[in-house]
């Protein structure tokens, strides 16, 4: 049976399964669109928030990541997981006890003001939009891969579908289904380590296979972090446990992405979803539980597939390369230009060129000559696909392979069944659909919930309220996938650190001074927000777009770690401006009193669930 | 369990947990958080970036893996649910301490 059918089998199976799934517990009122009743376990909300927060980005290209950079991707490792602690121990629980259904809502609240509210909506929308269009890009990845299309196109029928799914099942229909999404997921991530880890290592614990030696060479095993670390050096890479990036870098990209996770409103609503204040620990002890499960399987995904990939292809001639490298070459993900002539593949780092170089063309991204070119300019000698770009002569790199490849190209690498491979594609649509369709949600509630019905028409009714939800998903949806054809960076997984630095340098430090602190008032809040937001708004853009050089950064922070700038401009324009602005009102210090208390143990069954209108 | 049985004849009298048992257990709550917290960043950005050449080269190595670099891409991870577990086990002893356990 050919691969393609594999696919169409599991990935169609898949589908029934979340559609069955949707349509059976889908939302029955607002209450159960917005938090899904509030009813939700807690084993079943940690899987669905492992779902939701593993993202395309995450799922797709984090393994690519750390295969590239090595130690430097433990930033992402790190970032991500670590940030769940803060999340857990600083935010939900005491979020949840304030129970409504927004994070701009508890803003608004809290900071007793319609522009805290609206300033709140305006990160919301801007942190979701930057997010999701990571998440586009990944669905157009997956789709091209799957049925051989251009990324374009793979982007724009992934939109179509995500649109369809998150408009039917409201939360409660995306949490159910996100839990099966993260069984698919778990089993389609760990399964091919597992294979792979056998076959270079000889142990079926990849985790024990990473820190084990590597047996799958002729000569005597050598530990398999030498080997890699090996074949780095030689190829003028520098070392995979080392890391080239600054310490105050990789600190600040660390810190920012962890602030900037307990700040992100689409996971924080998640929690808003279970019962009382004791499920949410549970619940969130569950979800890191299952986050790390992948977590700790990225990083040997990873190196092994560095160490399978670089073998395979090192080299080898293009005309006995293997099957799967002509078939990411058709997709664009992979592209090999023969500066040599020699027909043979040859990889090599920064180390091998005098210039420091080690791209094998001109430019960022691979670009092809028109399918009507004619074939001497889409063909080259050895029936390699030619490029439009020219080569890049200053250094002899020819192999350029996207970061997405490692995990969509490891099954293939490994020779592993076909049914794998299969379980893998259906996996990364799972990834891409859940965090798409979660933050979807967010998004169009923000939109519908928070501007639309607390600040421009308090008279709105449900059924308008709704229809504003779908427009907004719908808008934001063209949007987004806009930006997936055109990615403004690119990688996906620097695409979504920007909408963690802008969380850490907004949300968080604003959630945490309502919580923690009785005294920080209005003024306050909003200067410290828009502050920091605008900060690292405005590095972000003056790096990215309008071509500032890395060695203007501020202290040698690059963009994606300036959110940790941008959090302490925003705690430190707050604490200045409340000192000399009014105290908040009484009824405000005695609500932050009421949430810091864990459930009344007199009410009924706990605090109760959100209310929405 | 008699404990939780005597706490809840308590509250039923009292209907709210006392101001003590709410300033204590939020003072209590906030010691556990720092402590953690304090767990957090060392196994993080203290043991995986700002002392991991220490710990690569003082400190014996996991498996193969130098300690500095283990802990960035493994191990700081695992102490991460280790923290959740321990926070959650924490404050629903406390909880139950100061007497906000729910009937349930």
């Amino acid at each position: 049976m050919s691969q393609d059918y594999w696919n169409y089998i599991f990935i169609g199976l898949s589908f029934v399964l979340y559609i069955g799934i949707a349509v059976r517990s889908r939302a029955g009122s607002t209450k159960e669109y917005y938090t899904a009743g509030g009813g939700v376990s807690p084993l079943a909300n940690g899987m669905a928030t492992a779902a939701d927060w593993m993202s395309a980005a995450t799922f797709i290209s984090m393994a690519g990541t750390i295969a590239i950079s090595g130690y430097d991707a433990s930033r992402f490792l790190m970032g991500w997981t670590g940030g769940f602690v803060l999340l857990t121990i600083l935010m939900v629980p005491f979020l949840r006890k304030f129970g409504k259904a927004t994070v701009p809502d508890f803003i608004g609240d809290r900071y007793y003001s319609k522009l805290a509210r609206a300033v709140a909506v305006l990160c919301a929308i801007f942190i979701c939009m930057t997010y999701i269009m990571g998440q586009m890009r990944g669905v157009g990845v997956v789709f091209s891969q799957l049925f051989g299309i251009d990324i374009p196109l793979g982007v724009a029928i992934g939109a179509g579908i995500v649109f369809v799914y998150a408009g039917l099942g409201g939360m409660k229909g995306i949490t159910y289904t996100q839990v099966a999404q993260y069984c698919v997921m778990a089993f389609a991530y760990t399964i091919p380590a597992i294979f792979i880890a056998i076959a270079l290592t000889n142990n079926f614990v990849p985790q024990l296979g990473l820190i084990g030696d590597y047996t799958a060479g002729m000569t005597d095993s050598i530990p398999f972090l030498t080997k890699i670390n090996n074949i780095n050096t030689e190829l003028g890479f520098s070392e995979y446990t080392s890391g080239k990036m600054s310490k105050v870098n990789m600190f600040c990209i660390t810190a920012a992405l962890m602030c900037g996770t307990a700040g992100l409103p689409h996971v924080i609503v998640r929690f808003f979803t279970v019962k009382n204040v004791r499920a949410v620990r549970s619940s969130a002890c569950w979800t890191l539980l299952f986050i790390a499960v992948i977590y700790l399987t990225a990083p040997t995904i990873g190196a092994f597939s560095r160490v399978n990939l670089i073998e395979k292809l090192n080299n080898t001639s293009y005309s006995e390369a293997p099957a799967w490298f002509k078939d990411f070459e058709e997709t664009g993900q992979m592209a090999w230009v023969d500066k040599n002539n020699d027909g043979k593949i040859q990889y090599s780092g920064p180390g091998k060129s005098e210039a420091g170089t080690s791209s094998p063309f001109l430019g960022a991204k691979p670009t092809y000559p028109a399918y009507d070119a004619p074939k001497d300019q889409r063909i080259g000698v050895h029936g390699e696909r030619l490029l439009a770009v020219k080569a890049d002569m200053t250094n002899p790199n020819e192999l350029w392979f996207g970061n997405d490849i490692m995990v969509m190209a490891n099954p293939h690498m490994a020779g592993l069944p076909k049914w794998v491979i299969a379980l893998l594609m259906a996996g990364c649509i799972a990834a891409a659909l859940s965090t798409a369709a979660g933050l979807l949600l967010v998004l169009s509630t923000s939109i519908s919930h928070d501007l639309m019905k607390k600040i421009i028409k308090p008279d709105l009714t449900d059924k308008e309220e709704v229809k504003y939800a779908r427009m907004a998903s719908f808008v934001a949806l063209g949007v987004a996938a806009y930006f997936g054809i055109n990615p403004p960076s690119a990688f996906i997984a620097k695409t979504v650190a920007f909408a963690f630095g802008l969380a850490a340098s907004s949300f968080f430090p604003t959630l945490l001074m309502g919580i923690f602190s009785k005294k920080m008032n209005k003024e306050g809040a909003i200067a410290g927000m828009l502050a920091g937001i605008s900060f690292t708004l405005g590095y972000i853009i003056f790096f990215q777009f309008l071509g500032g050089k890395p060695e203007q950064y501020l202290l040698g922070i690059s963009p994606e770690g300036i959110g940790c700038v941008g959090m302490l401009i925003n705690f430190a324009v707050a604490f200045l401006v409340s000192s000399f602005t009014p105290a908040p009102p009484q009824e405000v210090v005695d609500m932050v009193e009421s949430i810091r208390l864990p459930d009344n143990p007199n009410d009924e069954g706990g605090s109760a669930p959100p209310v929405v209108h | 369990m008699p404990t939780h049985y005597k706490r809840q004849i308590h509250f039923t009298m009292s209907e709210q947990p006392s101001e003590l048992h709410c300033r204590r257990y939020w003072q209590k709550n906030i010691t556990l958080v720092m402590i953690l917290l304090g767990v957090w960043f060392v196994v993080s950005l203290g043991a995986g970036i700002l002392f991991r050449d220490w710990l690569d080269e003082a400190l014996p190595k996991v498996g193969n893996a130098p300690l500095g670099f283990w802990m960035a891409q493994q191990g700081s991870i695992i102490c991460f649910v280790i923290i959740l577990y321990v926070y959650k086990h924490m404050m629903n002893k406390l909880e139950g301490e100061e007497g906000f356990t729910s009937k349930k």
